[in-house]
């Protein structure tokens, strides 16, 4: 199967953006090489700012930019959703100005760099700001879909994007706030999001094997997100898991428990990053680490059935 | 526009005093406000609504028109009385200062209030939107000029300094930001609290075009120093030397003054000093 990095998805989408819309304008903070907005860059000089390291005047000169009636794209890493964040909370969401964030380098999945830049909070950060989309596409084709709907959204939009490279799936309709059933299945449901999907997956293959005929739902947008889809898998399946490569804390898991509590749910865990930092090491070691692989995640999965 | 004549500046400085009543009389109302800062500024944002900024009450959207970014967003009540004085929106509207529903926020919010360009209040931001529009500006060719007011305390934010680093960068001649150099914050002097040593010596190792008024409550100099032509290729940084809580007498130079509103025996007797 074809692989690419959600984030080189992100780059590609920019341009192509670029070609169909001249207000489109991207900002980034001395990553561009790393975000992928390169080639944006690369394509229309005239229509990228480099802020240099000082990713918060990035936001808040993105807010001021959006009031000349200009799309700004800011991209840094993930990690720095926090670092920016009064300037995402005041300088944009506050007064809903047109201020997209593509976000890179998302999850343990970052890798070598480490604990200090592998970001397992973002989600959580972004989705309680009133009036923020928030996207995490789970692979190449979703984050085009991702990026396109952001420019034809009035208002803040986030994407979460990862490094590395990670299956390219067929392409899938895509509706902002709706989830795609990847599989149906009555045993146990199974809720994803971002690159874990290609593990969720796996996971759904070994239980199948041993009989478990689990739902499997991959969801693109957090916010708003599709209440509607995880209250009917839960009511077929009763059995409820969430997958993510984020801290079990406020991200996707909590966001199906607010939508689905009271609603039948006789099981429901949260798999995710257990509310520790990452560290150091190769993508494939730190998901093992974190046990966030698929024979991991079917193992849980079958010891709480 | 008006002009910087003689007569015209008594025009000025009339409505300065009475933008200065607005203050008294919002905060009195809400018991609640920032005196001190927004009487210190009252003078430059007079001036900036009357005579410098291209804006029409009527057409308060006009993609053409200047834009001012309240950066100290706390000094809300001299804007908010400058914009009604303007006809951006009538006198009623300060019974509602503070108040649920109302459009007058503590803060300045550009979804409530018209004629408010950006939503302010956390400290260093608004240079920094400033900024961006100046550069939005040029991006897309409007001829617009973008003003900015910064406190001093505020200054003490390493956003401002980024943001001034990015104005010069991008060589934005189109943006002017104003220091109202009242010497006070929340919790002292300056000095007491992050000293800003030499500021005019920083914002010229940045890269500003820096004009220094030595009276920044006198009108005349205030205006003088905005009509400066503005120097091509850099962004323009105007010191106003003020006076927190000018112009009444018991809150002038008082640290206390920052964010507490009269009572109603000092809001009369502020607004008796304060008559023409």
């Amino acid at each position: 199967m074809e692989k690419k990095a959600v984030r080189v998805a992100y780059g590609e989408a920019l341009v192509k953006l670029g070609e169909e819309n001249e207000k489109v304008v991207v900002l980034d903070a001395d990553l561009a090489g790393a975000t992928m907005t390169n080639g944006f860059k690369k394509a229309y000089p005239n229509r990228f700012y480099d802020c240099g390291i000082a990713e918060a005047n990035m936001v808040d000169v993105a807010a001021g930019m959006s009031t000349m009636g200009l799309i700004p794209f800011c991209s840094t890493f993930a990690v720095f959703a926090g670092r920016n964040y009064d300037q995402i909370r005041n300088g944009v969401c506050y007064p809903k100005f047109n201020v997209k964030f593509g976000f890179s380098h998302a999850g343990i999945t970052l890798g070598e760099d480490g604990g200090s830049h592998q970001a397992i909070e973002d989600i959580a950060l972004m989705r309680v700001l009133p009036g923020m989309t928030v996207f995490v596409p789970s692979d190449a084709n979703e984050c085009y879909q991702c990026v396109e709907a952001a420019a034809k959204i009035d208002g803040p939009v986030y994407i979460r994007t990862a490094r590395l490279a990670t299956p390219v799936f067929d392409p899938r309709p895509f509706i902002v706030g709706k989830g795609n059933v990847i599989r149906d299945g009555s045993d146990c449901a199974i809720f994803t999001c971002g690159i874990m999907l290609e593990h969720a997956i796996e996971a759904a293959d070994i239980l199948a094997g041993q009989g478990v005929n689990a739902a499997l739902v991959s969801f693109h947008t957090i916010k708003p997100f599709d209440e509607e889809l995880a209250l009917r898998y839960t009511a077929k399946c009763r059995k409820v898991f969430t997958v993510e490569e984020h801290s079990v804390i406020g991200g996707l898991g909590d966001t199906v428990a607010s939508a689905i509590i009271g609603n039948g749910v006789e099981k429901f865990l949260k798999i995710g990053i257990n509310d520790v930092f990452g560290q150091s090491g190769k993508p494939a070691d730190l998901l093992k680490e974190y046990e966030l692989t698929g024979p991991q995640i079917a193992e849980k999965i079958l010891k709480n059935l | 526009m008006i002009g910087g004549t003689e007569m015209d500046i008594q025009t000025l400085e009339t409505y300065a005093r009475q933008v200065r009543r607005d203050i008294i009389i919002m905060t009195a109302a809400a018991g609640a406000g920032h005196p001190g800062g927004s009487l210190s500024s009252t003078e430059a944002m007079v001036a900036l609504y009357f005579d410098v900024m291209n804006v029409d009450p009527k057409d308060d959207k006009n993609p053409d028109r200047d834009r001012f970014v309240l950066s100290k967003g706390h000094s809300a009540p001299a804007l908010y009385g400058t914009l009604c004085e303007r006809g951006f929106f009538g006198r009623e509207e300060f019974d509602h200062f503070r108040q649920l529903h109302g459009i007058l926020q503590g803060h300045p919010d550009t979804k409530k209030c018209p004629g408010v360009d950006a939503s302010t209040g956390s400290l260093g931001q608004g240079i920094s939107i400033a900024v961006g529009m100046a550069l939005g500006a040029k991006h897309t060719g409007k001829k617009c000029h973008v003003y900015t007011i910064i406190g001093d305390g505020e200054s003490q934010e390493g956003l401002v300094w980024e943001a001034s680093m990015a104005a010069a960068h991008y060589k934005l001649d189109n943006l002017t930001v104003i220091l109202d150099h009242n010497g006070l914050q929340i919790d002292g002097t300056n000095d007491e609290v992050m000293s800003l040593g030499d500021i005019k010596a920083k914002a010229l190792a940045f890269g500003y075009d820096v004009i220094e008024v030595a009276d920044g409550n006198d009108m005349k100099q205030v205006v003088d120093a905005l009509h400066v032509p503005a120097c091509p290729g850099k962004p323009r940084y105007i010191i106003l030397n003020t006076l927190k809580g000018k112009g009444v007498s018991f809150m002038e130079g008082q640290v206390g003054w920052h964010g507490k509103a009269p009572n109603a025996e000092q809001a009369a007797q502020a607004l008796k000093e304060l008559e023409g």
